[in-house]
């Protein structure tokens, strides 16, 4: 009898071993799935010329192979990386720091205070958000080219047409409602009490207990500069001293004499770019997946 | 009187906020259908010859009729589809797989974590260009495991240019045209891409699900493929409704995967706009400003692209208003 019990507890045991076995397997294989392009960037970069127009392909470089000279080609080569990397720094910058403000204020008013029509125009906005972007694309150049900003364009005309027309979000001061709608209203009433002003109660007690979301705004909306593409292509086409990396990265060609696209180098351009979004990454980790999962559970 | 009425002050502190709306959101979606409806709007001269509508012999919907009559818009509607109803369901099948099976482990959940995560944080254009290398001919990754490990004699030209052959059959000749090697490379980016927000928000999900579920299933000894299809999938629908419709959504709007894989041409080498979206319709029609009625046709691209979304995200509301369960 307790042999019978003993086989099917051990029978149990291995087919859950099993069955742990394939998870472990199939989340290896997709994990290697997700790493692929990341370490074919870096291997394809460190290549030297003769080695990146081999096939097949080798699929791992000995440290003594390494052709560290690459990244060299693309720091100081033609296209001037260093430049449109602070383009992208400023733009990225101003239009975060307009994002935050205007979003905190849009946030308050929203979450806090009464007016008639709030939650009619709560509404429309939200409503709004399911327009696609190139709606407004269209008319926005026509905008900013009509405010000067796109033809004979000065570096200040840039960052302008670059920032201003994303200094707010509708899903920003969404997001950031939701978390000041559960800050307690008694804090409001003591602060009341003690005849601290609106504007003081926003900075002083809203913002610092909200403030791993409005991180997490600010991150995102960083990250969103460092990814844009298609504005700055549009908005910089008289200027291309203005572009930010993405455009850079995409319009540069790296050609050899043969005219074969020399990958090594492009790679190397690619995996510049990439680097300091993967660093903001592995050090704010927390406040970007917070950021995603809550997006889901709240939308 | 702590919660009084503050009209005056609440609409100073939305005025910033208010004031870029107005410009650079409200005002454009106005200005997209007058656009629209604009008949030979000179940008370059800022002149129109009135409004379709108003202009004797013109038909109210010119620039639409313009646009649809478009041979490259036929086959940016076509591309756009296929992105939308392929890449959408196989993505939110493998990140909800994939969800499942992470939150099922307890060691290296993290790390597993981590690393679905990394496409999420990267650049649409670095990676697009590392995965023309990977798809590359003769110097590519899978071209590699392709001869090496299932013994093909050569590659396959993944990102070449595509041939049509007019005297095929009707069906291959459209697979050619649409469903070709270089929309099979594209819709692995897409949905490389596409899988770490889903996997997120899918696995916040089920970690909110309330355990006793699955207790009481297990006391029960109900099997696995059971527990997941009445506990998990409906105590799971909202997020599921949620990511559909924006992958719904984010797919009718692709365009900067196709720059970073194929560059600005939208296409192979020598095949310009062989994988052109609507979206990439209405830039390369803000391209060529200096052509009459540029302007309106991008416009009315971009309306029809916006109408069709609203039209699928109505259609997927008004399914997971019948199918989740809250």
């Amino acid at each position: 009898m307790s042999e019978i019990l003993y086989d099917n507890e051990a029978k149990i045991r291995r087919k859950q071993m099993i069955t742990k076995g394939i998870l472990y397997s199939l989340l290896t294989a997709f994990a290697i799935f997700i790493v692929i392009p990341f370490y074919w960037m870096i291997l394809t970069s460190l290549k030297d010329a003769e080695e990146v127009f081999s096939a097949p392909p080798s699929l791992w470089l000995r440290p003594s192979e390494w052709e560290i000279q690459n990244y060299w080609l693309i720091i100081r080569g033609e296209v001037p990386y260093g430049r449109f990397m602070l383009n992208t720094v400023v733009v990225s910058a101003i239009s975060t720091v307009g994002t935050v403000l205007t979003t905190i204020l849009a946030a308050f008013a929203f979450a806090r205070l009464n007016f008639r029509g709030r939650d009619a125009f709560f509404m429309v906005l939200i409503a709004t958000m399911m327009i696609p972007g190139e709606m407004f694309v269209i008319t926005n150049f026509l905008t900013v080219s009509w405010f000067g900003w796109v033809a004979e364009q000065t570096y200040f005309d840039a960052i302008l047409a670059m920032t201003l027309p994303f200094m707010t979000s509708i899903f920003y001061i969404f997001f950031l409602r939701q978390t000041f709608k559960t800050i307690p209203n008694e804090l409001y009433y003591a602060a009341k009490v003690d005849g601290t002003s609106d504007f003081m109660y926003l900075w002083k007690i809203m913002v610092p207990i909200a403030k791993p979301t409005i991180i997490t705004i600010t991150i995102l909306n960083a990250m969103g500069t460092w990814n844009a593409f298609i504005w700055p292509q549009l908005v910089t086409q008289f200027n291309e001293s203005n572009r930010l990396v993405s455009n850079g990265l995409r319009g540069a060609a790296y050609v050899d004499e043969a005219g074969r696209v020399l990958y090594n180098e492009q790679m190397a351009a690619a995996f510049v770019v990439t680097l300091p979004l993967l660093i903001v990454f592995l050090l704010l980790k927390k406040y970007i997946m917070r950021g995603v999962s809550r997006s889901g559970i709240k939308g | 009187m702590l919660e009084e009425k503050h009209h005056f002050k609440a609409w100073l502190y939305l005025s910033p906020a208010l004031a870029l709306l107005l410009v650079f959101t409200f005002y454009p979606i106005f200005n997209a259908f007058y656009l629209a409806f604009l008949y030979n709007f000179d940008y370059m001269q800022r002149t129109a010859e009135g409004m379709t509508f108003t202009t004797e012999g013109i038909n109210l919907f010119h620039n639409f009729r313009r646009t649809l009559q478009d041979d490259l818009f036929i086959r940016a509607l076509i591309n756009t589809l296929i992105i939308v109803f392929v890449s959408v369901p196989v993505s939110v099948i493998i990140s909800l797989l994939l969800s499942v099976w992470l939150n099922s482990i307890k060691r290296f959940q993290g790390f597993f974590q981590t690393i679905f995560f990394l496409p999420y944080v990267t650049n649409a254009i670095a990676i697009g260009m590392a995965f023309a290398v990977i798809f590359h001919r003769e110097y590519g990754l899978i071209n590699m495991i392709l001869t090496s490990v299932f013994g093909m004699e050569e590659g396959l030209n993944w990102l070449g240019r595509v041939s049509v052959d007019e005297s095929t059959p009707a069906i291959r000749a459209w697979f050619q045209r649409y469903l070709n090697l270089p929309m099979l490379s594209l819709m692995v980016f897409i949905t490389w891409s596409g899988l770490a927000f889903k996997i997120m928000v899918f696995l916040s999900g089920l970690q909110s699900i309330d355990k006793q579920y699955y207790d009481a299933a297990r006391v029960d000894a109900t099997p696995k493929s059971r527990v997941f299809r009445r506990i998990t999938i409906p105590l799971l629908s909202p997020m599921i409704a949620y990511i559909t419709i924006t992958s719904f959504i984010g797919a009718f709007k692709e365009y900067t995967a196709i720059v970073g894989m194929f560059g600005i041409d939208l296409g192979p080498h020598g095949d310009a706009n062989r994988l052109i979206t609507i979206v990439g319709l209405v830039y390369k029609s803000l391209n060529e400003m200096d052509s009459v009625g540029a302007m309106s046709r991008a416009a009315s691209a971009a309306i029809i692209l916006f109408m069709m979304t609203l039209v699928l995200t109505l259609f997927n509301m008004y399914v997971s208003k019948k199918r989740v369960h809250y």
